[in-house]
């Protein structure tokens, strides 16, 4: 691709200040109410942007966990489980106010920490996790109207593991609901991400909230095996990738432990012929390049009706072309860095593989700063359903074109997957997005939209993308007993 | 007059709407409850277990894309041909649970109306379980129930009968097809039930039953990735917890087994739908 002339309308830089947060050099546990050491070696936390390190945070371990689930188990018995169900919705109604109040320094430190672009953090994160807090007050007084049998009664203490792509909104997804229930709660947020959760610790103390109803307890991969094992929590709540799921299973199995799951995906993001070609190729950035692709239900691998896939990709092309890779707190910019070089040295290994295997690479003229971890946005052509990039999830900024000639065609394509999470349809015939809808085999459809979310709508997959929905009022049975 | 001697039933498997004997031609003697004989039994293998979830495979389009209305008439026709042999069920449940003939016959009359039951239950369930989701924005969206796809059931091992048509009952009605493992050592009923299921308009590979041992076919089942959920409610003692971790391979659902088998007159509620079903959420723009 050839370099566009430098164009007289270049924006300026616009960096949202980040004078708004105040970042400690070193944070602990919140156990009980107070934040507390860490048993582990404590670990640093990174701006991918820039690699600078932000704060260093205690890792839990089995000790330390087994002291958050104790400070748990006792607010369940002795504050949050016998209080009236209206005051523990007016807490939560206190937290999504809260949140609200400090929208732009969630925001700011989302960014920082994650990498995500401010407009992201600020118009979607950070909203929709108050949103989660508004909604889920309203229903913790209302269990009896949710449809899940007489009297519903929550579990207990519940465990639960959150990933890195949205910190503060995984959080909200899980928290809220969790608390609305009767439950409380010892959570561990990812390695990398830690620092909004710590943040949310703070507005837990700030809402009164009673101590030992939220643990944070920071680490990486052995905290939250701690937090799943612990014999005394009732339910694990995890969102992350398939493979740890898997293992989560089998760690619970032969348990009283209840089990959510919201595992990987590879979503189909179908274009039949009929559909508005401008709309859809902004639907099919929005679906695999917001948050740099870090997204579960990203729509990874797109298929396009063969008769307008010339077209298709050469408007993806041009729109890609105009996106803005940089400094995740500019206002302008599109796509932030990769959360870690972890997970970047995984993205090029799969995009290596996706060459290797034959599929053609293509990636605008698109400059990568020096320092932090970044990757263009990047689209393979001629992909085969064998491939690795049509079937392994990339969870980066990569996105794999295939066709299809009949709808059937596409919708064998679209299921032809072990995930189940999310797709997408593109047509302007009613009929045609109602009857692939019908088919498609996964627990979100998009038809002539992606990648929208709301606290009322349940979200969660089919097949090895998990089990349980998280939001909407089948959500909250993830938090109570088995309604009869 | 010398009494009439009676023509005994050959005791098969029931696979995609046959009747075959297993693969592996083995069988296995069942008595009744005081230890005579009633019958050589098909003792079902791994390859018939195989089958069974081709077969299951095969019918879930159809029978999961069936009209709700349709799939309701078809599982109450079940109960409607069940009636017709009840002294056939009695017999069976009689002997194999060593029951009286009246406590056999409420047995029979039970599992008949549960089918009825699960049979009203087809179109209620996207109302009662979905509905439209007020989303902040100019959306429709909406989340309805759907089947989670391929079941394997590991029917209780005491209630030959009712016990087995109230774990197969919901997984059909909720629209998934089902590889079950009866009783082992009360097969006879499931046998006479797979006869009601071929002669009740239940297409076949919907339901198939495999007469036979739990212990033994239920790892391959749990571990089988074509497999999406197991109902655990009759696996052997001491071995569930080795069933879930073989489930979690394929990220299955899994029905635990509750401590003792349940009393089986009990109102089921929804407690053995919810489990086999998925929500699926659609989102559309509103717009001029």
């Amino acid at each position: 691709m050839t370099t566009a002339p430098p164009s007289p309308f270049e924006y300026a830089p616009a960096p949202e200040s980040r004078s708004i947060v105040d970042i400690a050099p070193s944070y602990g546990l919140f156990v009980d109410g107070e934040f507390v050491d860490g048993s582990g070696t404590p670990f640093t936390t990174v701006d991918p942007a820039t690699e600078e390190v932000l704060s260093e945070v205690a890792a839990g371990t089995a000790e330390d966990v087994d002291r958050a689930v104790k400070a748990a188990r006792r607010a369940f018995t002795r504050t949050w489980g016998p209080m009236r169900p209206a005051d523990r919705g007016k807490y939560l109604f206190r937290i999504a106010r809260l949140l609200q109040e400090r929208a732009r320094e969630f925001a700011v430190l989302e960014s920082l920490d994650n990498g995500k672009p401010i407009r992201e953090s600020r118009d979607v994160d950070v909203p929709l996790a108050a949103a989660h807090f508004f909604y889920h007050a309203g229903w913790a007084d209302k269990l009896d109207w949710a449809g899940l049998g007489p009297g519903p009664r929550p579990l207990g203490v519940a465990g639960q593991v959150i990933p890195w792509n949205f910190p503060l909104l995984m959080l909200a997804w899980k928290v809220a609901p969790a608390l609305a229930t009767g439950n409380t709660v010892v959570l561990k947020p990812a390695e990398t991400t830690p620092l909004t959760a710590l943040l949310f610790a703070e507005v837990c103390r700030q809402a009164d909230l009673p101590p030992g109803v939220v643990n944070i307890v920071t680490g990486a991969g052995d905290t939250g095996r701690a937090v799943v094992e612990h014999e005394d929590v009732d339910k694990v709540a995890f969102t992350g990738s398939t493979e740890v799921g898997k293992s989560i299973a089998r760690a619970v199995a032969g348990t009283r432990k209840k089990l959510t799951l919201e595992l990987g995906g590879k979503a189909a993001n179908i274009v039949f012929d009929d559909a508005p070609i401008d709309q859809a190729v902004e639907g099919i950035v929005l679906g695999i390049f917001s948050n740099q692709g870090h997204v579960c239900c990203a729509g990874s691998r797109l298929l396009v009706q063969e008769d307008v896939h010339d077209e298709v990709v050469a408007s993806l092309q041009r729109r890609i072309g105009t996106l803005r890779l940089g400094d995740p707190l500019d206002k302008n910019t599109d796509i932030g860095a990769i959360n870690s070089h972890l997970q970047l040295a995984r993205i090029r290994e799969l995009v290596d593989i996706g060459e290797a295997e034959g599929a053609q690479r293509w990636q605008p003229a698109c400059e990568l700063p020096e320092r932090g971890f970044w990757f263009p946005p990047t689209v393979f052509t001629d992909v085969s359903p064998a491939h690795r990039i049509a079937r392994d999830e990339v969870f980066g900024p990569v996105l794999s074109v295939l066709t299809f000639r009949t709808p059937d065609e596409a919708v064998a394509k679209a299921n032809n997957t072990t995930y189940g999470l999310s797709a997408g349809i593109w047509s302007e015939k009613g009929s045609r997005i109602l009857a692939i809808a019908d088919r498609l085999r996964a627990g979100v459809v998009w038809a002539n939209t992606f990648n929208r979310f709301d606290p009322t709508s349940p979200f969660g997959g089919y097949k090895q993308s998990g089990y349980g929905r998280e939001g909407g009022r089948v959500g909250l049975a993830a938090y109570l007993k088995e309604a009869r | 007059m010398s009494e009439r001697l009676s023509v005994r039933k050959t005791y098969k498997l029931y696979v995609n709407g046959a009747f075959p004997r297993s693969e592996s031609g083995r069988t296995y003697e069942v008595t009744d409850a005081r230890g005579s004989f009633l019958a050589n039994v098909a003792r079902a293998s791994r390859k018939d277990a195989r089958d069974a979830v081709v077969a299951a495979r095969a019918a879930f389009p159809k029978w999961s894309g069936a009209t709700a209305y349709n799939r309701g008439q078809v599982l109450y026709r079940v109960a409607e041909v069940m009636e017709g042999r009840s002294a056939q069920f009695c017999e069976e449940v009689a002997a194999l649970e060593g029951l009286s003939t009246s406590k056999a016959r409420a047995a029979v009359d039970a599992a008949v109306d549960r089918w009825v039951w699960y049979a009203g239950w087809t179109d209620k369930l996207a109302a009662v379980l979905g509905g439209v989701n007020p989303v902040a924005g100019p959306y429709v969206d909406f989340s309805l129930p759907e089947p989670t796809g391929v079941v394997a059931v590991l029917a209780p091992q005491r209630s030959s009968l009712l016990g087995l048509v109230s774990v197969l009952a919901p997984v059909l009605a909720g629209g998934n097809t089902a590889v079950v493992v009866t009783s082992r050592n009360r097969p006879l009923p499931a046998v006479t039930l797979g006869e009601v299921l071929a002669t009740s308009d239940v297409p076949g590979g919907v339901a198939n039953l495999l007469t036979g041992d739990a212990g033994e076919i239920g790892p391959w089942l749990a571990e089988h990735d074509d497999v999406d959920a197991v109902d655990l409610t009759g696996a052997p003692a001491g071995q569930a917890m080795e069933l879930e971790r073989l489930a979690a391979g394929s990220v299955k659902r899994v029905l635990r087994p509750p401590a003792e088998e349940p009393d089986w007159t009990a109102d089921p509620g929804l407690s053995r739908l919810t489990p086999f079903l998925e929500t699926k959420t659609v989102w559309h723009p509103i717009g001029l």
